[in-house]
């Protein structure tokens, strides 16, 4: 016999309500593990994500609808700009790198993003296998797309118009020429191909020509990610590039912070929720120990004929509300990675957020102890009730 | 002075040669509600001594063996048991003590509903600190007769049954002493005398010395020496 074994012999006897104490205090962690877990991942991730860029410059609209749409990923951007209106940014001193990007097509629900090969680069991406394109038609393969669909290099693929899936571009299939090693970011789920493959399969039907610069057609991009050469460009170029009619610049850290602001109160208000169903949790402990204590009487004075001291019953009753929230938050712990993970595998939406269950957030080990310190508050009560029990009273009593 | 109602009558007979003391009670004094119900000079029990306490509700019986066993502080005088002054302990040293050196048998039982049967002997040790073997426990209810019932529940025992788990659980710690309140008030004749038999028998194979309280008649043969509270005789 041990003190543990005489804690779990009383739940054991009341297993419904430590079930329900358990099941109080788990729901509790899981509501905060999640909106810490989600945070976090969602802070890192968009940090991750709009790192190595500056500026964004598109057509004038929604800056944080050209930030997401551009560097997220998941939203529709609002237009495309005349490759001359930006081309003055890629020769201008304050700026150390300009990539295009043009986006607008899909393949297999994963979007097309043409671009330079500097794109790589800039976005800190190698080739795992194959190359990097060099003619029109060619792609590299995000790894999660490639992962997916189980193409290879040399692989061939049509891409259809709208980025969420329309009408295939059959006159153009694509062809695998590489494949990106992961990331961790959303270019993994992209499929990368020159600007030159993408103005192609929008030209007029049969015509497989791009059009030479200067024949009257303009060339669109949807939009320029800058890269600036020293902060000085921080104050200038946004000025510059807003002063145009058509153009606007979005600074993705003010856009991400803006954003995160947003998500940041809903996980807030989830946060406080899910301590205060803690607190809940806490309460029905409190509740319980006070019926077991009614129940326990006669028990506890046995104990103390049997040799127990004081300090041994309030060990006891202490245990009891460690195990019940050490049980519980465990099972919440638990529950929050293997919901995220879930959820970051069969949600698209969560997919493409690159929600996981596989990581810690920071501070999330600090719920356990957390939780055991208010069970052991809400078992204190019940603990000096059972310290101040009249023993011969109850004896007498029976 | 006590007050005229109170009474003891002290019989005793020879304890053994060579017997050690057990208890010993000087000018004890117990009062409830203002009233003094136990007033004792001296009293002694040594090794093997079996001493029935007999009175009336309310005479004081549960109080003097709660007093003997440490349990509450006597009004007036001094309790030895095993040559230790009980109010000379701190409370916590006296929980323990009585743990390792008194069994008692609770008027009302009190077996613990979430252990089984050997679970409710293993937590007796368990509380005072002793190591003892399941084979010794799995003895002690053999002797008692319910070698059969060793992992049934406790609320599955009739209430024979249960005293008798009462009793093997106060020898558990092999104590010194062993007390016993009204341990045959509800059992008819062949209980009441298998229960006195069984206690007898138990505390004789250990050496212990054994107090009953009863109001019981029919079991005050059993004993060699009587304590009559209640009484002014």
């Amino acid at each position: 016999m041990t003190l543990v074994k005489l804690c779990s012999a009383y739940l054991r006897l009341r297993f419904g309500t430590a079930v329900l104490n358990v099941t109080l205090v788990a729901l509790g962690v899981l509501i905060v593990a999640v909106v810490l877990l989600v945070g976090s991942q969602l802070r890192e991730r968009i940090e991750r994500q709009i790192r190595g860029i500056d500026l964004v410059v598109g057509a004038k609209g929604s800056p944080l609808q050209l930030i997401l749409s551009v560097v997220f990923q998941i939203d529709v951007p609002s237009g495309n700009v005349n490759v001359d209106d930006v081309a003055f940014l890629r020769t201008h001193p304050l700026v150390a790198s300009a990539v295009p990007v043009a986006l607008g097509d899909s393949a297999f629900g994963f979007r097309l993003l043409g671009s330079e090969p500097s794109f790589l680069n800039e976005r800190g991406i190698s080739i795992g296998e194959g190359r990097v394109w060099e003619e029109p038609m060619e792609a590299v393969l995000g790894a999660e797309v490639a992962r997916t669909m189980g193409l290879r290099v040399g692989s061939q693929f049509l891409g259809s118009h709208g980025l969420t899936g329309g009408i295939a571009h059959g006159d153009h299939p694509y062809t695998v020429v590489g494949i990106a090693r992961p990331t961790g970011t959303v270019v993994d789920r992209l499929i990368l191909t020159s600007l030159e493959s993408v103005w192609r399969v929008h030209t007029p039907r049969g015509s497989l020509a791009t059009p030479p610069e200067g024949d009257g057609r303009s060339r669109e991009i949807t939009a320029l990610l800058v890269r600036y050469r020293t902060p000085l460009a921080a104050i200038q170029l946004p000025r510059l590039v807003n002063a145009k009619p058509m153009l606007i610049g979005a600074a993705p850290a003010f856009e991400a912070a803006r954003l995160l602001s947003l998500v940041g109160f809903g996980l807030d208000a989830l946060r406080v929720f899910g301590w205060v169903l803690l607190v809940t949790a806490a309460g029905s402990v409190l509740v319980a120990l006070t019926n077991a204590l009614s129940d326990r009487r006669a028990d506890l004075a046995l104990m103390r004929v049997l040799g127990a001291t004081r300090g041994l019953l309030i060990r006891l009753l202490l245990l009891e509300a460690v195990v019940l929230a050490g049980a519980g938050s465990i099972v919440g712990l638990s529950l929050a990675h293997l919901s995220l993970e879930l959820f970051g595998r069969f949600v698209p939406e969560a997919q493409a957020a690159g929600l996981s269950g596989l990581a810690l957030a920071q501070g999330e080990l600090w719920l356990v102890p957390g939780t055991l310190l208010l069970a052991v508050f809400a078992a204190a009560t019940p603990a000096v009730r059972a310290y101040r029990a009249d023993l011969v009273g109850t004896l007498v009593r029976g | 002075m006590p007050s005229p109602s109170l009474w003891i009558v002290a019989v005793t007979t020879p304890a053994e040669p060579g017997a050690k003391q057990v208890v010993l009670v000087e000018g004890l004094r117990i009062v409830i509600g203002g009233r003094t119900l136990v007033g004792l000079d001296r009293w002694e029990l040594r090794e093997h001594a079996r001493a029935v306490v007999l009175g009336p509700s309310g005479s004081g019986k549960t109080s003097f063996l709660h007093v003997l066993a440490g349990l509450r502080a006597p009004d007036g005088g001094r309790v030895i048991v095993a040559g230790h002054d009980l109010a000379e302990l701190t409370e916590t040293r006296r929980d323990a003590f009585r743990g390792r050196h008194i069994g008692y048998v609770l008027q009302s039982l009190h077996l613990v509903k979430a252990l089984s049967v050997l679970d409710n002997l293993r937590l007796a040790a368990f509380l005072a600190g002793n190591s003892v073997p399941d084979a010794e426990l799995r003895g002690l209810l053999q002797r008692v007769g319910l070698e059969d019932r060793t992992n049934a529940p406790t609320f599955e025992l009739s209430q024979g049954e249960a005293q008798r788990v009462a009793i093997a659980r106060a020898l558990v710690n092999r104590p010194v002493l062993v007390l016993a309140d009204e341990p045959t008030s509800a059992l008819d004749d062949r209980n009441a005398r298998s229960v006195v038999d069984l206690l007898l028998a138990v505390t004789a194979d250990r050496g212990a010395a054994l107090v009953v309280a009863t109001h019981d008649a029919r079991i005050v043969p059993f004993f060699d020496h009587r304590l009559e509270l209640g009484s002014d005789r």
